[in-house]
């Protein structure tokens, strides 16, 4: 009676899932062998055709690849298929094409920038030192000090101002939202120098009269405002209603909410926000220029004196021209580049915590 | 024990039960302080901004009053001094850097929009994702760059490439006039500028894009993926027409951020008083880096008409960011 029945599977370790949308062995080789024989193809038509560089081998083996990826498809299952591969080509190539510069940049930046790094270099300053003098004398310290200084001034103005507007946004929402978040994106898009142009205007010409990073911060201000607000608003706006209505419900005024729950529950975010608007105006070279002035010694007081920058720096490192003052710009951009990648990955890592903790 | 306090509590009528609070929906002092400060600080955007339309305008409006509309209009920048240093004639006409700002912009968010939209469907639609993960974090700190940087690397890196593929474009596109070049000299040229510029926008316009292209209604998506779309034709039938407008305003923002930009397009252009509608030759203009180009040794005269070219380039750009808002903000009204 029981023999006509199937065996009943027990033992499972022999069954697998299948996944017919995998790629199966025959198909990873073909897809290899397009490859080289794209590589090969193109390398031929560069030697046959007047192209030359990498640049050009790359646009070739890409026309190429396409071309025959997409007629495979297209004798395989029809045209959707071809166009479909063809934009699946396009779409990476355009993806690879984005990584390229920011690969060169960081490439370029670190091997050349790596040369004119000592130990000194960061305590010294170059008050006795032209750019073009030998890499071992001079350095950059007061370029460092100049910068944070700069940097830290703004922070007084623009910090306040940027999670006030936030706070506004999120939780005022008065008659004036709509505009001023209309506004403070008109803002993000001010080019540096008119920012630059307007201190000169309304603060050196009329009162001062004379160069000082105080001014210089006053125009990093005005950079860095939109930047802070805009991401503090979407900060604020995660912080979930719940809290802001159990502080209300508990007797809080909105002061008290406000200042006691959402702010606290937020500071990561906010710290984040503030971290990324440093990172926008730290390498803020044309307003700098302008309004700072620019010293080659340590000057620690914000309000006189030509200050330093690290911007200044390589700027006329840049503009001395011999091999020794472009060393030193170079060495004064990867400074400024680990500054940013610094602070970025600062902003990162508390970005990615919980908000709400 | 608290049971005790409780009775004992009941029996002392004499014990003082507070008043009820009042239950009103009028503000507190505190309050009424808290969202004043809040409102003066939310409205400080909107003061800074007339500050500086109204700053500039102060101080450039002897120029735009001797110059008038040929401000605008003429291209040659001159200031005239006798022996004793005073200034005789000065002429000053911003065309020539007019056309060229609009020029290396438009051309930068030519050659930037299909290279970021290509990478914002490929990071939405086609990536893994850890490549994804990665990508994102490359693209947003490429945004954060210092401008100063990718002008140094332009000036020494981008350059010789860019003259190559310049030299390219100009040998099989000869007979069209943008792509003419009768010196055969192809360094510092618009082209090699809007290529630097492209690629500083590009991180913008690709995280707007990408931005957009993630708000695509996801019903619609598996929808054309059950009717048996492929992926290329999902996201024609579907991303593409949600995300258009929303595009085009990350565009004009590439574009007003093109427009703006200083260092990076001083570093590479060779600054030139003339039209040029060639942009494989080098001479161009950019209001941005002639600002800074002449501020050095500038006379107190010509800061002003400095100050009436910053004044036209900041127009400009509010013009340029007000449009892509409105258009990025009319996609936000109809995606949800």
């Amino acid at each position: 009676m029981s023999s006509n029945v199937a065996p009943v599977v027990t033992n499972f370790d022999h069954v697998s899932p299948i996944r017919p949308w995998q790629a199966s062995v025959r198909d990873r080789l073909i897809t290899t062998g397009i490859f080289l024989g794209s590589v090969a193809m193109s390398y031929l038509i560069i030697k046959l055709t007047g192209l030359s560089g990498k640049l050009g081998f790359f646009a070739t083996f890409l026309s190429v690849f396409t071309t025959v990826n997409a007629t495979r498809d297209y004798f395989r299952f029809g045209s959707a298929s071809a166009k479909d591969s063809l934009v699946n080509t396009l779409v990476a190539a355009g993806a690879f094409i984005t990584i390229v510069p920011i690969s060169s940049i960081l490439y370029t930046v670190i091997s050349k920038g790596i040369k004119g790094i000592y130990p000194a270099l960061f305590f010294r300053d170059m008050s006795l030192n032209a750019p073009n003098d030998p890499l071992n004398v001079g350095g950059l310290g007061h370029s460092i000090v100049g910068t944070l200084l700069l940097v830290s001034v703004a922070l007084v103005f623009s910090v306040p101002i940027g999670i006030l507007t936030a706070l506004y946004l999120t939780e005022i929402k008065g008659r004036f939202s709509q505009p001023i978040r209309f506004l403070v994106q008109a803002m993000s898009g001010v080019p540096s120098i008119v920012a630059g142009l307007f201190i000169f205007s309304a603060i050196l010409i009329p009162i001062t009269k004379d160069n000082s990073s105080l001014l210089g911060s006053l125009s990093l201000t005005i950079l860095m405002i939109p930047t802070v607000a805009r991401t503090a608003e979407e900060v604020l706006n995660l912080i979930p209603n719940d809290l802001r209505e159990a502080g209300i419900a508990l007797g809080g005024t909105q002061w008290r909410t406000v200042a006691m729950i959402v702010v606290p529950a937020a500071k990561s975010g906010l710290i984040t926000a503030i971290i990324l608007g440093i990172a926008r105006i730290a390498g803020e070279t044309a307003p700098v220029l302008l309004l700072a002035g620019g010293g080659d010694k340590f000057n620690f007081n914000p309000t006189s004196g030509p200050m330093g920058s690290l911007p200044y720096y390589i700027w006329r490192s840049f503009g001395a021209g011999s091999p020794e003052a472009v060393t030193r710009a170079w060495t004064g951009l990867f400074v400024l580049l680990v500054i940013v990648f610094a602070l970025f990955a600062v902003a990162r890592f508390l970005g990615n915590r919980k908000v709400g903790k | 024990m608290y049971k005790i306090q409780y009775m004992t509590l009941l029996e002392n009528k004499s014990a003082e039960i507070p008043a009820p609070r009042e239950i009103t929906t009028k503000p507190r002092v505190s309050d009424k302080i808290f969202r004043g400060v809040v409102t003066a600080g939310g409205l400080s955007s909107l003061v800074i901004l007339g500050l500086i339309f109204a700053f500039l305008l102060y101080q450039g409006f002897d120029i735009f009053r001797s110059q008038g509309l040929s401000f605008l209009t003429t291209s040659r920048w001159d200031v005239n001094f006798d022996e004793a240093g005073n200034i005789t004639s000065s002429d000053f006409g911003l065309s020539a850097m007019l056309i060229g700002t609009i020029i290396c912009a438009f051309t930068a968010v030519v050659i930037a929009v299909p290279i970021s939209v290509a990478t914002a469907l490929y990071l939405s639609f086609y990536a893994p994702p850890f490549v994804k993960k990665f990508m994102v974090t490359v693209v947003d700190l490429m945004a954060a760059f210092p401008s100063i940087l990718f002008g140094i690397w332009a000036y020494f890196v981008l350059m010789p490439s860019g003259a190559y593929w310049a030299k390219l474009l100009n040998k099989y596109f000869d007979f069209i006039p943008v792509f003419s070049n009768e010196q055969r000299v192809f360094d510092s040229s618009p082209f090699i500028a809007s290529l630097i510029l492209a690629i500083m926008i590009i991180p913008i316009v690709t995280s707007i894009s990408r931005e957009v292209f993630s708000q695509a209604p996801l019903d619609r998506i598996q929808a054309a993926y059950a009717l048996g779309a492929t992926r290329w034709a999902m996201i024609r039938a579907v991303v593409i027409p949600h995300g258009r407008s929303g595009v085009i305003g990350g565009a004009m923002l590439g574009l007003g951020r093109a427009m703006g930009e200083t260092v990076a397009v001083y570093t590479v252009l060779n600054l030139v008083f003339a039209i040029n509608w060639k942009i494989l030759f080098g001479v161009g203009g950019n209001v941005a880096s002639l600002i800074l180009l002449k501020f050095g040794e500038a006379t107190p005269y010509e800061i002003k008409a400095l100050m009436a070219a910053g004044l036209v380039l900041f127009v400009l750009t509010l013009i340029v960011n007000f449009s892509a808002d409105l258009l990025v903000r009319r996609l936000g009204g109809k995606g949800k």
